[in-house]
């Protein structure tokens, strides 16, 4: 407990403390992001709800549209929760890039190995 | 919460004394901590990736998740939203807690941090029922046949009034009544629900199964733990612990928690339910 209140300045996290004004306005900020969260939320389910993968067996060819837009939603949403809501966004820039950075990277390459591989078996498999 | 400028000059910051980043040592290390467990989620999400990317055929969200409490099934992805709109609307509850106690408004903490444990006990006991339902599966299951088209295996679907119809394929349906006896009299095989070894969703990849169980229980397994020390915090509040500190950074930091598993089921919802 010693070190955690090891308070340097006024920048120290711990010195976040706020006044009602302050408070006013990032309860607004809060506000907004839950509209956009909601929003997002309903047209995926109404998307995902009303677009089939499959007509009576039929394929339907446009998916793929539909798949890229889930995940570019879903990208955004993560986005708000990580710079809003966990407010990674106000942290330090150097803080910022070293939770981000190394991790974005490491999936990035993950997700091509792994799907890179999972092509070639499934190539085989299939043949 | 407060917004850091760059005022500190880097002599300063990297000078010793304290943290470069201006973090709380508590802080930085719940950041650390989530870091690596976004690893492992990211490891796992990307197993399931490689299944289903390597298998194509793969059973659809909608078709598998359509039931609600009470009301049976038929109603596509409803109970889900409902489940993560509640997550989402829980991770809104906690940072107003969190944003409270940089006000030290303790009785703002106790209502928000409460509303929180309500809405992540609400989703784990949906998940219960969710993981009941798999298990459990559809009511007649399916049945493995060696002509049919797709692998090989139909579901069976009761029609409205009386006699059943097999589906061999997202809505591919083999309705004479004729053939559809002739198939359910000698089926290869037949499976009801889910387990390890085998699922009725995809007879053909068990991976499904296997990895359904693994991504959602291992997630809810932490939104478990995140009410039990979200509840901790609580009581801790209550007694003026943090009152006595003068900063209620713990609420923050079991906040990044929480937000943390709301992130994790974001992807989880996409990946399993959604596409």
């Amino acid at each position: 407990m010693l070190r955690d209140d090891l308070d340097l300045d006024k920048e120290y996290s711990l010195s976040a403390n706020h006044d009602d004004e302050h408070g006013g306005a990032l309860r607004k900020k809060i506000w907004k992001v839950t509209a956009i969260l909601t929003a997002i939320t309903i047209v995926e389910v109404v998307t995902g709800g009303s677009i089939k993968q499959y007509y009576d067996g039929v394929p339907n060819e446009s998916w793929w549209m539909i798949k890229w837009g889930f995940i570019v939603l879903t990208l955004i949403k993560a986005g708000y929760i990580v710079l809003s809501f966990m407010h990674l966004g106000d942290e330090r820039k150097n803080f910022r890039y070293m939770v981000l950075g190394p991790y974005m990277l490491f999936i990035a390459y993950l997700i091509f190995n792994l799907l890179a591989e999972a092509s070639y078996w499934g190539e085989i498999i299939h043949e | 919460m407060a917004g850091h400028s760059e005022k500190v000059d880097s002599a300063t910051l990297w000078g010793g004394n304290g943290s470069p980043f201006r973090l709380s040592y508590g802080k930085q290390w719940m950041w650390f901590f989530l870091v690596s467990d976004a690893l492992t989620f990211g490891g796992l999400l990307c197993t399931y990736g490689y299944f289903r990317h390597q298998y194509g055929d793969w059973p659809i969200g909608e078709e598998v998740f359509n039931a609600m409490p009470f009301l049976g099934n038929g109603f596509p992805l409803l109970y889900v939203a409902l489940m993560t709109f509640i997550l989402i609307v829980s991770s809104v509850t906690m940072v107003l807690a969190v944003e409270a106690g940089h006000r030290l408004d303790k009785k703002g903490v106790i209502k928000w941090l409460t509303l929180t444990v309500i809405g992540g006990a609400f989703f784990v006991a949906s998940q219960g029922w969710e993981w009941y339902h798999f298990i459990h599966g559809s009511h007649y299951g399916v049945i493995l046949t060696p002509e049919l088209m797709n692998d090989g295996w139909a579901t069976i679907r009761e029609v409205v009034g009386g006699g059943f119809s097999l589906d061999y394929g997202h809505g591919q349906m083999i309705t004479d009544p004729v053939i559809v006896s002739q198939y359910m009299a000698e089926p290869l095989g037949a499976i009801q629900g889910a387990n390890m070894l085998e699922n009725e969703y995809a007879p053909m990849t068990p991976q499904f199964g296997n990895l359904f169980f693994f991504i959602t229980g291992f997630h809810g397994f932490h939104v478990l733990s995140g009410v039990v020390i979200n509840l901790l915090v609580l009581m801790n509040v209550r007694k003026g612990v943090y009152d006595d500190r003068g900063h209620f950074e713990m609420v923050e930091k079991v906040g990044l928690y929480w937000h943390f598993v709301d992130l994790v089921w974001v992807f989880v919802f996409t990946f399993f339910y959604l596409v």
